[in-house]
């Protein structure tokens, strides 16, 4: 593959986008890409938004993107997506997990949840949607929302010829993995 | 073996490559990790947290006296608290090399300004080196330790976030076994009186001669020609990793890891070849104005913005005046800003403190700093470390002299406390200052991502060490009065505040209770709900500020996957409408 994929994974401070850029990247460098990520720390993850780049191919230079250069956008919770979908190539793909976070002007009643975002999100780009929560719970553990969605991610991306599941287990604690293999799989079903 | 890293992991693993065998530093985003990383070498290298930028600079200055390579590192920000050793240990010069990491914040992701630290560079007279990425971060550090050895003088090596923060791939090396250098007492060398400050400046000024000489032939340095090309471009740090991004083959590039003082042979020689040059590098022109003022006609800051981190796009449009279409959505989205955790101690003070009238609060650098967000507002100003309680002093001063009655509470941290807290708590009491210090005392420092201090009763290394408790501090330096209170029992922290704005000696107030984050602090067990029934819709519980909190369906809701049932907000309810459960 000559050309960098760049993906764009946001959601908010807390629902676990570093593990699962750990274990993309991980599965990437095995697979022999050159791999550059970009992830953002302090002040920012105290339930604020919070991004984390990822790009890979065979020779990556920056480590971030701008607007409008991702190939794919993965957001963990729903107005996130709006509010980073910018950064999504006209013709990219967003992943977007169904859960509402109501950030603290919304639970202070100063704004609103927007109602529309799924809506508005299909209507411009190619959109994938999946309840990434209920599906955990299904699974046993609200935890394993991420790796649902790491699932998806790996669907959309088409990256079927790495093995994810041999990548769990390398980067996860070993009472975790089972569920998570599960979680996973779940997520590459939706 | 290649390995994937982050920049400040790979400047830890450089300075386990390069034979150091001193470190020393105070955390600040985004240079944090370099120091957490360096407990990985501790066979080798002796590392600490310092209670401030200044002191882990001069525990390193000293460490390079006696003989060792040492590194201090810090934010942007730190290394003004640490100005003042550095400009007199470039007049000195090293014995060990001494390389000063400076991790700068372009953009402000975590950041009360972003001032661009390579000035330091010139104003201070030392060698600058700036890697672009984590193979860089750690190779270049090894030559960085190379030039301050051989020319006698400080590195500055500068980073940023993206640079920190990145993570790419790294191939290790092996430790190079500096050892020491042997001590030897050098008083014409190492006692900066003026006598020998004017002979070591002079010497300094040489000493930059001989760097520039070495800068135009460094291995930092490099130029890299294509073919059927009229564009140069000249940069240093991610910004190169930007341009070859957005130009790949189609210009040749010099990019520069040597800085300070600049090759300006090479750089006339490259600028030379091409119709069309540009510097591009973030933030503020450093290489461009010295180019410019060596005569070399380039074009930079009218093209390139002055403010805020650069990234591909901005550059291509900057320069190649390309527009990446995207596309947005229809659809209201609301901001996110950052907020205090559920069951955060500090709710409870700057929750009480935003129900006092004729109350000025002056906030600090940490976590605290989110309780000037709405719906708490419960701060009045946000400066540097340690200004929560010295602007607050001056504010107390300022509305005493000219007969306003208005009571200063001022804020710090427990780790913001030891780092530069008590001398303003001094000078409270020292100069009488009619004003109530508060040190938020939650046993770690907490915005930073935990780190040990002074208070929690272990070092960096993982020794079990003293626990400096600030109550006894603020007692031992005249304080008659040190009420401690937990900040979550609302009722108590109300009584402590009223009296504190009462009082006519001294009084101090230490909230203790720990950071909810802390790993090692047993689960929490009980979780507070909303009764529905009982919920009137008076929306107080939702001035407490707390993510776990808000309406659902017309009554208020607690998401249970959030709470930690500190029950602040149990206690502002007014209609028993919330409620404990769980394992009392």
């Amino acid at each position: 593959m000559k050309e960098t994929k760049n993906i764009l994974l946001v959601g908010v401070g807390g629902q676990g986008i570093i593990l699962v850029s750990k274990v993309l990247i991980a599965g990437l460098m095995k697979a022999g890409y050159d791999v550059k990520m970009s992830e953002v720390h302090g002040m920012a993850q105290r339930g604020g938004s919070v991004t984390t780049q990822v790009r890979f191919g065979e020779k990556v230079y920056s480590s971030i993107i701008g607007k409008g250069q991702a190939d794919l956008l993965v957001s963990f919770e729903k107005m996130e997506a709006a509010r980073w979908i910018e950064y999504l190539k006209p013709e990219g793909t967003v992943v977007v997990n169904n859960y509402e976070i109501p950030s603290m002007p919304i639970a202070t009643m100063k704004a609103e949840y927007p109602q529309n975002v799924l809506e508005a999100l299909a209507k411009e780009f190619k959109t994938v949607t999946l309840d990434a929560g209920q599906a955990a719970i299904e699974i046993g553990n609200i935890r394993t929302q991420n790796i649902v969605l790491f699932g998806a991610l790996v669907k959309a991306l088409g990256l079927n010829d790495i093995d994810w599941v041999e990548i769990l287990k390398e980067n996860l604690p070993a009472k975790m993995v089972d569920i998570n293999i599960k979680a996973f799989q779940k997520g590459m079903e939706l | 073996m290649k390995k994937l890293m982050s920049g400040n992991e790979a400047i830890a693993r450089g300075a386990y490559e390069a034979g150091v065998t001193v470190a020393a530093a105070y955390p600040g985003t985004p240079s944090t990790e370099i120091l957490e990383n360096m407990v990985d070498y501790k066979e080798h290298i002796y590392s600490e947290w310092a209670p401030n930028e200044k002191v882990a600079c001069e525990v390193a200055i000293g460490a390079s006296i006696a003989g060792s390579r040492s590194l201090a590192a810090m934010k942007h920000v730190g290394v003004n608290v640490a100005a003042d050793p550095i400009f007199t240990y470039t007049y000195l010069g090293v014995n060990g090399g001494f390389v000063l990491v400076t991790a700068d914040d372009p953009s402000m992701h975590s950041s009360q300004n972003e001032q661009d630290n390579r000035y330091y560079a010139k104003f201070a007279k030392m060698a600058l080196i700036e890697p672009s990425d984590s193979q860089e971060a750690k190779d270049f550090l090894k030559e960085a330790y190379k030039v301050s050895e051989q020319y006698d003088i400080p590195v500055l090596y500068r980073v940023t976030t993206r640079v920190c923060h990145s993570k790419s791939l790294v191939e290790l090396g092996e430790r190079e076994e500096f050892g020491f250098k042997p001590y030897v007492k050098r008083v014409d060398k190492f006692v900066a009186t003026p006598a020998n400050a004017k002979i070591a400046h002079g010497k300094l000024e040489a000493k930059l001669k001989a760097l520039e000489e070495y800068a135009n032939s460094s291995p930092l340095n490099t130029a890299e020609y294509n073919e059927n090309t009229n564009i140069g471009i000249i940069t240093a740090s991610v910004a190169y990793q930007y341009v070859k991004e957005v130009f790949g083959e189609k210009a040749s590039y010099l990019k520069l890891g040597f800085t300070y003082p600049l090759p300006m042979d090479m750089i006339r020689e490259f600028a030379s070849k091409f119709e069309t040059v540009y510097v591009v590098e973030e933030l503020e022109p450093f290489m461009e104005e010295q180019i410019k003022a060596a005569g070399i006609k380039v074009i930079g800051k009218e093209l390139i913005p002055n403010m805020y981190e650069l990234n591909p796009d901005i550059v291509a449009k900057a320069l190649l005046g390309i527009e990446t279409a995207t596309k947005t959505v229809d659809t209201d989205v609301v901001a996110r800003p950052p907020v205090l955790c559920p069951g955060c101690p500090h709710r409870g003070f700057f929750y009480t403190m935003s129900k006092k009238k004729n109350t000025v609060v002056a906030g600090d650098i940490g976590c605290y700093t989110l309780g000037g967000t709405e719906p708490l507002n419960a701060l009045d100003s946000v400066i540097c470390m340690g200004a929560g309680f010295s602007a607050a002093m001056g504010m107390a001063k300022s509305f005493e002299v000219t007969g306003r009655d208005t009571k200063v509470f001022g804020v710090v941290g427990d780790s913001t406390f030891f780092h530069s807290g008590i001398t303003g708590a001094i000078d409270i009491v020292y100069n009488k200052g009619k004003m109530v210090p508060v040190v938020l005392d939650n046993s770690i420092t907490g915005m930073t991502g935990h780190q040990e201090n002074p208070g929690t009763g272990k070092t960096l290394m993982g020794e079990d060490t003293i626990s400096l408790d600030p109550v006894d501090v603020l007692k031992a330096i005249g304080y008659k009065t040190v009420a401690v209170v937990d900040p979550c029992d609302l009722t108590a922290m109300n009584n402590v505040v009223d009296e504190a704005m009462n009082a006519t000696e001294p009084y101090a107030i230490v909230t203790k209770r720990p950071c909810v984050l802390i790993k090692t602090l047993p689960p929490f067990k009980t979780k507070c709900e909303v009764v529905s029934d009982k919920c009137k819709k008076c929306k107080m519980c939702l001035k407490v500020g707390c993510p776990a909190i808000s309406f659902k369906n017309g009554v208020s809701h607690i998401d249970q996957s959030m709470c930690v049932g500190c029950d602040v907000c149990m206690q502002v309810c007014k209609f028993d409408a919330i409620v404990k459960v769980g394992e009392q």
